[in-house]
C-alpha cells in the first residue's frame, strides 16, 4: 500500500475500489467469524467454503472472513449476497453445508434452506452502529471504503471547520452509548473549549458487563469505523493522539484493530499530516487489567496512566482533567461506531431515528430465557416486548416471560407488565433500571427474583474496587442479608433495611458502580416483594415442585432420569412422583418429550 | 478569584469560587463530619479522596448527595449539611464502617485519639446494625517502628497521601478488590521488607487505631526494674517542647525541669539529655565539613541526623552514599560514649547499661537496632520511647505531672548549649554547625549567634551565610518531598549549596512521627508555639555554641583526644548501605 497524501489521491483509491466492484459484482459468501463464531465452529466451515471454491475456479464467488451478524443462537451463520438482492442468512451451517452452498450458487441465485427467523428478527432491526458487521471483511481496508469508509474523514480534512463537525455530532442528537447517555456532541464541545494541549480522545472498549459482547462485534467486525470516528472526534477536539482500552478478554478485536491500525497507517490515514491535510493523528492500543471497574472513565484513565484502576471524584471530568491532567474525551465503542454514518447522511436523518430525546438506535445483547439468543440493534423507543418477542422469539418453554434485567449486572429487572414501554433512558430509569451498555437478560417463569438479586450482588461486590465505604461494605451487606434470606434465616425487618440501605448506597457511592449496585435488590423489592416475603415466611426459596400431568404416555423416560427413582408408573400409564423422596434436581422435566411434567 | 453566593443550611454567604462545600461551611461555622479529608500542613498536600463518604451534603438539582470535601462550590448553590436525607446516610455508613470494625476500643492506643470513635460517640448510632464478614488480618509487627493492625483500617487512605504525596517514598497504596481492599505496601509485604523509612508520618494522620508506634514500654518497665541493670535515660531536644501536651497543657511550653524528675520518678538511674550528645554531633560534623571545605571533600554536605531521612537516600539514592556527613546521629552517639567513656568513669561495665532513649521519633526505634551500631561493642542504644509513650508511662505510674517540681539532669551528660536544643526544629543542626564553623574559620567569637536566615516552617528553604568572607550556601529541607528535590539536583550536578540540612518531617523533629497527637488543622500554629519553645530554650542558656560546652570539651581531652580524629571515627561516625529500590 501506498500512501495517499491528498484528498485527491483518496478520492481516487476509493474511485477505483468501488469500480472494481462495479465492473466484476460478485457474488459474496460471508462466514461469521468473531471469537462466538470460531467457536462454535466456523474454521472448518470456512475452510470447507474455500477449498470448495479453489476446486471450482468459479472467480465470481467470494468467501470473507466476516464479523459477527448477532444470531448467536445459530452460529455458525454463513451469509450469502448475491449482487443485486437481499442478503440471505443461513444458521448451523456445516462444513458439508458449506461446500453444498458452493455447489448451490453454482446454478441457483439463491441458497436453499435460509434461516425462516431471520427475516422477523432483521425486520425490526435497524442497523447502523453494526451496518458493516458481517458485510465486510474487517481485515481489509477496502472492503470498509468500499461502503463509504474514510470518505467522510477526508472530506471533513477538505476543510470542514472542527466547529462544523461537532455541530453535526451535536445536531444528531447521538447520545453516549456507554451507559450514562450523554450528549456525544456536547462532550466534544466541552473538550474543544478546554484549555492548552495536549488532548487526548479514549476509546472505551472495556466492556466488562458479563454477557455483552456488542463492542467485541464492533471491534471484531469492523474497526475502521472505531479509527476513522477517533480520528474525526481528535480533529474536531483538537486531540492529536487517542488510546483504544481493550479488555485483554478480546484478543481478536485486539488483533484486528492492529491490522486496521496498520493499514491505516500504511494509507496514510493515521500519522503526521494526513491527506496532506497538515492535521496528525495517531493512536495506541491500551490493554484492560481485566476489572469491571476499569470501564468507568476516571478508572480506566488511571490505568492507562499505570496507576491503580480505581475511580476519582468528578468532577473534575475528564474533559476537563483526564490523561497525566489533560483534557481527555472518552467514547464507548458503540457511540464511535454511529459517527461515520452521522457524517454520511446528515444529523437529520440520525434526528429522526428513535424517539425525541433518544436519536438512533442501541444494540442489545439478549440472553436467558429467549430462543434466539444474540445481539439486536433496534431504533430507540422499540418496546421491550418487541425486542424480546419479535426479535427473541420468546420463553425457550413457551411460556409467558417473567421479567427482564436491562443494562448488565447492576441493572434493575423490569416485570412481564411493563414491557410495553419504549426503551430509552428515562423510561428505564423510571422503572427502577438503567440502560448501562445494553445486556438484556431475560427471565422465566421459574426464575427466583431473590436469587437473581443475590447473583448481581454477588458479582458487584467482587468488581468492587473497595475505595467507597458505601460500596466496599454496603453491598457486602446487602448481599450478606440476602444470603441469609435465601437461607430462611431472613427476618420481616431485613426488607425496610435492605431499602433503606440499597438507597443510600446509590445516594452516596463515589462513582457509578456504587451508584446503580443496589438496583438489582431495589427493582426486585419493587416488583417482586411478595417473592421475599414467601421466602421469609417459607424458611428460604422454595423448591421447585414437580408433578405428572395427563400429557403423560408412560414412557418411562423420566423414571429412568430421575437419580433416586422416585417416580413409579408401569409402561404406558401416567406416572406418579413421590414427593416425599424427590430432591428436586428438574432431571424428570427435562428429559420429558411431552411436556407431560410440570413445576410450581 | 471571583466570589460566588451560596446559601447553606440557610445562611447566605460569599465564597471563592475555588472554595469546595467543605471550606465554604466552615466559614460560617458548620463542622461537617469528615474522616478521610485531610489538609496537611498549610494544605501543601490534601488528601481529597472522598472515600468514607461521610461528609455527604444535600445540593438543591442534584441527583445523589455530594461529597463536600470535594465539591466546588457554584454560584446559587442551595446546601443542607443536615437534612433527613443527609443524617440517615451519615449514620448508615457509619454503622457500615463500624460493622467491619474490631470496636475493640479498651484494647486500642489509639482510644480517646481516635476520629471514628469521636464521630461514631457524635451521632450515637448503633453500631450493631449490620451485622457481617469482618476483615481478617494479621497484626503486622515486623518493624522496630509501626505495628499495622489493618482491620481497624477504614480505607481513608490518609497514610497513603503522607507517604506517597508528602514523603514521596510511595510504599503505602490501595491493595486488594472490594471488601478485601486495604491500603498497605504491595502484595502485603511486611512493612520491614519495603523502603519504609519510619518516618512515622503515616501513623500521625491515621485517624485510628490502624497504625501505631510500636511500645516499648514493657520492656523499659522490665529494665528499671532488673535490679543487675543500670539504666540511662536520655531525652531529644523536641520532647520537652511537646511532652507537656500529653497532660493537656498548652502547646509551646517547654517541660524540661518536670520532664527530668518525672523520669526520676519513673527509676530511671540517671537522667541525662540526648543535647549533650548533640553539641557533640556539632563538634564533629562542623569539623567534617570544615575538612570538606578546606580540603575539596565532597560538596554539598548533608546532614545525617534523621535516621529516616538516612533510610530514604540509602533506598533512593544510592549513587550519592558519599554526600551526607558520616556522624551518627546524637541519641546514638550518646549510646556510644555512655558505653564507653562513661562506663569507664563510673566503672560500670558497658554490658549492664540500658540506654534508653526518648525520641519525638519513630524511626529512631528502626535506627537503634541496625547492626552497626553498635561501636561500644555493645548496641548502642537498648531502648526507644516516643514522646508519646513515655506521657502514658508517666500517667499509668501515677505521676501528676503537672505539679512536679523541676529537676537538674544528671551531669556530664547532662549539659548542653543552645545549639543543641535548636536540632529540635527544621534548620536547627545548619544553624548550630554555622555557629561553630564560623567561630572556627574566621578564628573570631560571632557577635551575633542568631542565623534568624535559615529559620523557618517552609518546607524548603535556602540562604547564604558569610564565613571570614567566604560565601557558604545552605538549604534546608524537612519533609522528604522537599528533600528529593534537593537530591534530585545533587544528582544533576546542579546543587550550588556547601551544606544541606534535611529532616524528614515537616517542621523537623518537633512534629516527628513520636510527638504528641495534634488535630491537622491545627499543626502549623502548634508546630510553631513548639519552634518558639526551643528558641526561648536556647537564647535562656549562658553558652549558645557546641564547641563551647565545657563537658564536651572534656570529653575530647579526657577521652577522645581529636575532634574527627580516628577514636571519634570509631566511635561517632558511621557508613551508608545502599538498599533495595523496590
Ligand atoms: C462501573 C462502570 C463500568 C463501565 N464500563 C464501561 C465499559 O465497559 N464501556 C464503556 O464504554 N463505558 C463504560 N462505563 C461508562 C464510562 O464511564 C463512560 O461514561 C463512557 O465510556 C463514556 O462514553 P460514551 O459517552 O460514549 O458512553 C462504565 C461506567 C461504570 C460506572
Ligand atoms: S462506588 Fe464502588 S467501584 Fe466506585 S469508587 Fe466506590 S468502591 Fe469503587
Ligand atoms: S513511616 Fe513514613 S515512609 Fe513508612 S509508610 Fe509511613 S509515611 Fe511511608
Ligand atoms: S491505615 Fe489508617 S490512615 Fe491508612 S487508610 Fe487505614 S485508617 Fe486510613
Amino acid at each position: 500500500m501506498t500512501k495517499l497524501a491528498t484528498g485527491v489521491a483518496f478520492a481516487e483509491f476509493a474511485d477505483a475500489v468501488k469500480a472494481a466492484e462495479a465492473t466484476a459484482p460478485k457474488t459474496r459468501i460471508f462466514v461469521g467469524m468473531s471469537t462466538c463464531g470460531v467457536a462454535s465452529g466456523a474454521g472448518p466451515v470456512y475452510d470447507a467454503i474455500a477449498a470448495e471454491l479453489a476446486a471450482s475456479g468459479n472467480p465470481a464467488i467470494e468467501v470473507v472472513r466476516a464479523g459477527c451478524v448477532g444470531l448467536c443462537y445459530a452460529e455458525p451463520t454463513v451469509e450469502v449476497q448475491v449482487p443485486g438482492r437481499p442478503v440471505v442468512t443461513l444458521g448451523g451451517v456445516t462444513p458439508a453445508r458449506g461446500r453444498e452452498l458452493v455447489k448451490e450458487l453454482a446454478v441457483a441465485a439463491e441458497p436453499a434452506k435460509p434461516l425462516s427467523v431471520g427475516d422477523a428478527i432483521f425486520k425490526k432491526q435497524l442497523r447502523i452502529a453494526l451496518r458493516n458487521c458481517g458485510r465486510i471483511d474487517p481485515e481489509k481496508i477496502e472492503d470498509y471504503i468500499r461502503n463509504g469508509g474514510y470518505v467522510q474523514l477526508a472530506k471533513i480534512l477538505d476543510g470542514m471547520k472542527p466547529e462544523e463537525v461537532i455541530a453535526t455530532v451535536k445536531a444528531s442528537g447521538l447520545r453516549g452509548r456507554g451507559g450514562a447517555g450523554f450528549t456525544t456532541g456536547l462532550k466534544w464541545e466541552y473538550a474543544r473549549a478546554a484549555a492548552a494541549a495536549p488532548k487526548y480522545i479514549v476509546c472505551n472498549a472495556d466492556e466488562g458487563d458479563p454477557g455483552a459482547f456488542m463492542d467485541r462485534s464492533v471491534l471484531e467486525g469492523d474497526p475502521h469505523s472505531v479509527l476513522e470516528a477517533m480520528t474525526v472526534a481528535g480533529y474536531a477536539i483538537g486531540a492529536r493522539y487517542g488510546y483504544i482500552y481493550c479488555r485483554a478478554e478480546y484478543p481478536l478485536a485486539v488483533k484486528r484493530l492492529e491490522v486496521a491500525i496498520a493499514q491505516s497507517r500504511a494509507l496514510g490515514l493515521l500519522g503526521e499530516n494526513i491527506l496532506g491535510s497538515g492535521f496528525a493523528f495517531d493512536l495506541e492500543i491500551k490493554l484492560g487489567a481485566g476489572a469491571f471497574v476499569c470501564g468507568e472513565e476516571t478508572a480506566l484513565i488511571h490505568s492507562i496512566e499505570g496507576k491503580r484502576g480505581e475511580p476519582t471524584v468528578k468532577p473534575p471530568f475528564p474533559a476537563e482533567s483526564g490523561l497525566w491532567g489533560k483534557s481527555t474525551t472518552v467514547n464507548n465503542v458503540e457511540t464511535l461506531a454511529c459517527i461515520q454514518p452521522i457524517l454520511e447522511k446528515g444529523a437529520a436523518w440520525f434526528k429522526a431515528i428513535g424517539t425525541p430525546k433518544c436519536a438512533g438506535t442501541k444494540v442489545f445483547a439478549l440472553a436467558g430465557d429467549v430462543k434466539n439468543v444474540g445481539l439486536a440493534e433496534v431504533p430507540m423507543g422499540t418496546t421491550i416486548r418487541e425486542v424480546l418477542e419479535e426479535i427473541g422469539g420468546g420463553s425457550r418453554d413457551g411460556r409467558p416471560l417473567k421479567a427482564v434485567q436491562t443494562g448488565g449486572p447492576s441493572g434493575g429487572c423490569i416485570p412481564a407488565e411493563k414491557f410495553d414501554t419504549p426503551i430509552e433512558y428515562d423510561t428505564l430509569g423510571a422503572l427502577g433500571s438503567i440502560m448501562g451498555s445494553g445486556g438484556l437478560i431475560v427471565m422465566g417463569q421459574k426464575t427466583s427474583m431473590v436469587k437473581i438479586a443475590h447473583y448481581y450482588m454477588e458479582f458487584s461486590c467482587d468488581e468492587s474496587c473497595g475505595k467507597c465505604t458505601p460500596c466496599r461494605v454496603g453491598n457486602r451487606r446487602l448481599y450478606e442479608i440476602l444470603e441469609r434470606i435465601l437461607a430462611g434465616k431472613g427476618k420481616p425487618e431485613d426488607l425496610p433495611k435492605l431499602e433503606e440501605l440499597g438507597n443510600v448506597i446509590k445516594d452516596t457511592a463515589l462513582c457509578g458502580l456504587g451508584q446503580t449496585s443496589p438496583n438489582p435488590v431495589l427493582s426486585t423489592l419493587r416488583w417482586f416483594r411478595s417473592e421475599y416475603e414467601d421466602c421469609i415466611k417459607n424458611g428460604g426459596v422454595k423448591p421447585p415442585v414437580y408433578t405428572v400431568n395427563d400429557k403423560c404416555i408412560g414412557c418411562r423416560a423420566c423414571a429412568k432420569a430421575c437419580p433416586v427413582q422416585c417416580i413409579e408408573g408401569a409402561l404406558k400409564k401416567k406416572h406418579v412422583i413421590d414427593q416425599s423422596k424427590c430432591i428436586h434436581c428438574g432431571a424428570c422435566e427435562t428429559k420429558c418429550r411431552f411436556g407431560a411434567i410440570d413445576s410450581e | 478569584m471571583p466570589l460566588v453566593n451560596i446559601i447553606i443550611d440557610g445562611v447566605k454567604t460569599q465564597v471563592s469560587s475555588d472554595s469546595t462545600i467543605l471550606d465554604a461551611a466552615r466559614k460560617v461555622n458548620i463542622n461537617i463530619p469528615t474522616l478521610c479529608h485531610l489538609e496537611l500542613h498549610n494544605k501543601e498536600t490534601v488528601n481529597r479522596v472522598a472515600s468514607c463518604r461521610i461528609c455527604v451534603v444535600e445540593v438543591e438539582g442534584r441527583r445523589n448527595l455530594a461529597p463536600a470535601c470535594s465539591t466546588k462550590v457554584q454560584n446559587g448553590m442551595v446546601i443542607r449539611t443536615h437534612s433527613p436525607r443527609v443524617i440517615k446516610s451519615r449514620r448508615v455508613l457509619m454503622q457500615l464502617l463500624l460493622s467491619n470494625h474490631p470496636k475493640d476500643c479498651l484494647n486500642c492506643y489509639a482510644s480517646g485519639n481516635c476520629d471514628l470513635q469521636t464521630l461514631s460517640n457524635d451521632m450515637h448510632t448503633d453500631s450493631n446494625r449490620f451485622e457481617g464478614a469482618h476483615s481478617d488480618f494479621m497484626v503486622e509487627t515486623s518493624s522496630e517502628s509501626i505495628v499495622r493492625d489493618l482491620n481497624k483500617c477504614i480505607r481513608c487512605r490518609r497514610c497513603e497521601t503522607a507517604c506517597n504525596d508528602m514523603q514521596t517514598v510511595g510504599v503505602l497504596s490501595g491493595v486488594g478488590r472490594g471488601f478485601d481492599m486495604v491500603v498497605g505496601p504491595a502484595f502485603h509485604a511486611p512493612l520491614e521488607k519495603t523502603q519504609c523509612v519510619f518516618c512515622g508520618q503515616c501513623v500521625k494522620v491515621c485517624p485510628t487505631g490502624a497504625l501505631m508506634g510500636k511500645s516499648h514500654v514493657e520492656e523499659v518497665w522490665n529494665a528499671i526494674n532488673d535490679p543487675e541493670k543500670v539504666v540511662v535515660v536520655q531525652t531529644a531536644p523536641a520532647v520537652r517542647a511537646a511532652l507537656g501536651e500529653e497532660f493537656g497543657m498548652e502547646p509551646g511550653k517547654c517541660v524540661t525541669g518536670r520532664m527530668v524528675t518525672g523520669l526520676r520518678r519513673l527509676g530511671f538511674n540517671h537522667v541525662f539529655d540526648t543535647n549533650f550528645a548533640a553539641d557533640l554531633t556539632i563538634v564533629e560534623e562542623a569539623t567534617e565539613f570544615i575538612h570538606r571545605l578546606k580540603h575539596g571533600g565532597r560538596l554539598p554536605m548533608l546532614t545525617s541526623c534523621c535516621p529516616a531521612w538516612v533510610k530514604f537516600f540509602e533506598h533512593q539514592f544510592q549513587d550519592l552514599l558519599d554526600v551526607p556527613s558520616t556522624c551518627k546521629s546524637p541519641h546514638e552517639m550518646f549510646g556510644a560514649i555512655t558505653k564507653t567513656y562513661w562506663a569507664e568513669k563510673m566503672k560500670i561495665d558497658p554490658a549492664k547499661i540500658v540506654v534508653v532513649s526518648i525520641m519525638p521519633c519513630l524511626s529512631k526505634k528502626y535506627e537503634a537496632s541496625r547492626k552497626e551500631l553498635s561501636s561500644s561493642g555493645h548496641q548502642d542504644v537498648d531502648y526507644v520511647l516516643s514522646t508519646r509513650e513515655l506521657g502514658r508511662m508517666l500517667r499509668e505510674a501515677g505521676v501528676d505531672f503537672q505539679s512536679l517540681p523541676d529537676g537538674e539532669f544528671d551531669n556530664p551528660l547532662g549539659f548542653s548549649s543552645g545549639g543543641a536544643d535548636i536540632f529540635a526544629v527544621s534548620g536547627g543542626v545548619c544553624e548550630a554547625a554555622l555557629r561553630m564553623a564560623a567561630e572556627v574559620i574566621s578564628g573570631k567569637e560571632l557577635d551575633s549567634v542568631d542565623f534568624e536566615e535559615v529559620r523557618g516552617t517552609k518546607g524548603l528553604r535556602h540562604a547564604h551565610v558569610e564565613i571570614a568572607g567566604m560565601e557558604v550556601n545552605v538549604a534546608i529541607a524537612c519533609g522528604l518531598g522537599h528533600a528529593r528535590r534537593l537530591l534530585e539536583e545533587v544528582r544533576a550536578g546542579k546543587s550550588h549549596y556547601h551544606l544541606i540540612e534535611i529532616m524528614a518531617c515537616p517542621g523537623g523533629c518537633i512534629c516527628g512521627g513520636g510527638q504528641p497527637f495534634v488535630d491537622s488543622r491545627e499543626e502549623i500554629e502548634v508546630m510553631k508555639k513548639r519552634a518558639q519553645a526551643i528558641y526561648a530554650e536556647d537564647a535562656g542558656k549562658e553558652i549558645r555554641s557546641s564547641h563551647k560546652n565545657p563537658y564536651i570539651q572534656e570529653l575530647y581531652k579526657e577521652f577522645l583526644g581529636e575532634a574527627y580524629g580516628e577514636k571519634a571515627h570509631k566511635l561517632l561516625h558511621t557508613g551508608y548501605t545502599s538498599r533495595e529500590k523496590l
